[in-house]
């Protein structure tokens, strides 16, 4: 396969800032409909690598090219092409539903009637048409996380970015929306996911872990279990951060 | 007044807080014993941060009492407020002063003579292992640092009961165990804790906890004893294809509860079937599946089981 025709392709990334290199030759490729992984203590560089992927930040050195577009020539066009969902989202709470689609389109460069088409579909799909004219404000965590990727989702992009997405969501209302995950992924979206919960890091097809700017690790869940003979992702975290020196 | 003769550190009864038409603490009752790690296990808007307020005296309650050391918290706030250590959602570090200021600002704010505060500035810093990193700003430090550096300002004063929210929300795995490492040392000197996290996987680090949703406690005590009540067996269905395995049981509605998890599928064994009727189940309806294992239910597990039938 050639660079574009991976939803995510990263070669030896690097980015310094002043003397520091935060983000040091990191590798890996990512594909069409893949759920991918990307976790790593706090300060590991995972932050800095998806800014990069974004095209919020330039790259020191290496080579990226997110949705076939490369970020050093092309990062405008990646931000038409990428949906990003933050931690603790995104939403305006004094926003009713519809408004805060609205706004959302409007953001993504929707035409009138476009916007118009796609709130129908999502209140349709969200099953969410008796609270569409209600706050956001008001409306039950899990709701507003849907919410949040729906928006995220308006200018269907072929790959979405999620960091943190089900802090603090009850198991139910995120078994919910990782249902939609795989919903999506079936659909070719890519899924490029950041996580704390490292049960939920079993749900990845594949996935990685950072640590001092470098990703020390990459693979299926179950690979890694049975490689660092762990039941649990969460040992098999602990072991991966705490055993390798960098 | 309701008189308690229980002097345990903290005891509430039938808590009540609404916010308009939002009952945020809908009758909540428990005590914290003397140094134990008392853990509110529940996800966003269960109610544990109105619960914690109300308790360190920063809001009132509608109904019902909370005691401090015995005595009302409304009536004495003054009290609790010297002895009490509180470290909120979002904690209050001052992000332009280094580690070693933040500490000493917070031994200023609650009276600590600056002579003792050199000293207990060197025993917190022993077991949060910051003071390689005394001058450094705190903005600067990462998340796990920041969290042991408001929760080292919290302890300057020396409480003897500390009420942390959610302490360790969006931290790693390493970092997040590192800190209750350092919650069962003060738990051994003597702090009484309570903490509130979202994370289910932290509730087997408490000595005891209550596990909270939509304003009430759905069931509270020791871990262990709590997982003791999930009577029904529990099996694993491991499978490479999870969602579609998942799909397709939730389209022949063979089995009354089922629930995703990152290791395979959870299925309750309501009606009692065993694992070979179960794998004679799957085989009939053609279920793709690798191997059904029959394993012990997780606080995870109990709490899908005790959420009430939600419209979510």
């Amino acid at each position: 396969m050639s660079q574009s025709e991976y939803a995510v392709y990263v070669e030896n990334l690097s980015r310094c800032f002043g003397s520091f290199k935060a983000v040091s030759d990191v590798s890996f490729k990512v594909k069409s409909g893949e759920i991918f992984g990307f976790l790593g203590a706090n300060g590991a560089g995972k932050t800095t690598t998806i800014r990069m992927l974004c095209g919020l930040l330039m790259p020191s050195s290496g080579n990226a090219v997110i949705a076939g577009y490369n970020v050093f020539t092309d990062a405008e066009k990646i931000k038409h092409n990428i949906g990003y969902m933050a931690q603790r989202f995104s939403l305006y709470e004094d926003l009713t539903v519809k408004e805060n689609i609205e706004f959302y389109g409007g953001v993504y460069g929707l035409s009138r009637k476009q916007i118009k088409i796609k709130t129908e579909e999502l209140l349709d799909y969200l099953k969410l048409w008796d609270h569409a004219d209600k706050l956001t404000l008001s409306l039950p965590l899990g709701w507003k996380q849907r919410i949040a990727l729906s928006t995220a989702l308006l200018h269907d992009p072929g790959i979405i970015f999620l960091d943190e997405p089900t802090s603090g969501v009850d198991p139910e209302s995120r078994r919910n929306f990782w249902t939609l995950i795989y919903q999506l992924s079936g659909k070719g979206k890519t899924i490029f996911v950041t996580t704390h919960y490292m049960d939920e890091a079993g749900f990845c097809n594949r996935l990685s872990i950072m640590k001092d700017g470098k990703i020390i690790e990459l693979d299926q869940p179950k690979v890694l279990k049975r490689k660092y003979n762990a039941n649990s992702m969460q040992k098999v975290f602990m072991s991966v951060i705490k055993g390798k020196k960098t | 007044m309701t008189k308690t003769n229980d002097m345990n550190p903290v005891v509430i009864k039938n808590l009540k807080k609404s916010y308009e038409n939002i009952e945020a603490v809908n009758g909540v009752s428990f005590e914290v014993y003397p140094e134990e790690i008392f853990g509110l296990i529940g996800p966003d808007g269960a109610g544990k941060t109105t619960l914690m307020r109300i308790l360190v005296s920063l809001i009132d309650s509608d109904e019902g009492d909370v005691f401090f050391k015995g005595k009302s918290v409304k009536e004495n706030v003054k009290f609790v407020r010297s002895k009490i250590g509180y470290m909120p959602q979002r904690f209050s570090l001052y992000p332009d002063l280094t580690v070693n200021e933040n500490l000493r600002f917070f031994g200023d704010l609650f009276k600590v003579p600056a002579e003792e505060q050199a000293d207990r500035m060197r025993k917190l810093y022993e077991f949060s292992k910051l003071e390689p990193f005394r001058n450094r700003r705190a903005d600067a430090l990462s998340g796990g640092m920041k969290q042991k550096l408001a929760l080292s300002s919290m302890l300057m004063h020396q409480p003897e009961v500390i009420v942390l929210d959610e302490p360790t929300f969006g931290v790693d795995p390493v970092s997040r165990s590192e800190f209750w490492d350092i919650l069962k040392k003060l738990r051994d000197n003597g702090t009484s804790i309570l903490v509130s996290t979202a994370y289910m996987d932290e509730a087997g680090l408490c000595d005891r906890v209550a596990l909270m949703f939509g304003g009430k406690i759905l069931a509270q005590g020791k871990p262990g004893q709590l997982l003791k009540n999930f009577e029904e067996s529990l099996y694993l269905i491991e499978t490479d294809r999870v969602y579609e395995t998942f799909k397709k049981l939730e389209n022949l509605k063979i089995f009354s509860e089922f629930n995703l998890f990152g290791d395979g599928i959870h299925i309750v064994d309501n009606e009692n079937r065993g694992e070979q009727e179960i794998i004679h189940l799957l085989n009939k309806n053609s279920v793709d599946y690798k191997s059904v294992v029959s394993i012990e239910a997780c606080l995870e597990d109990l709490f899908l089981k005790l959420i009430p039938e939600s419209d979510d």
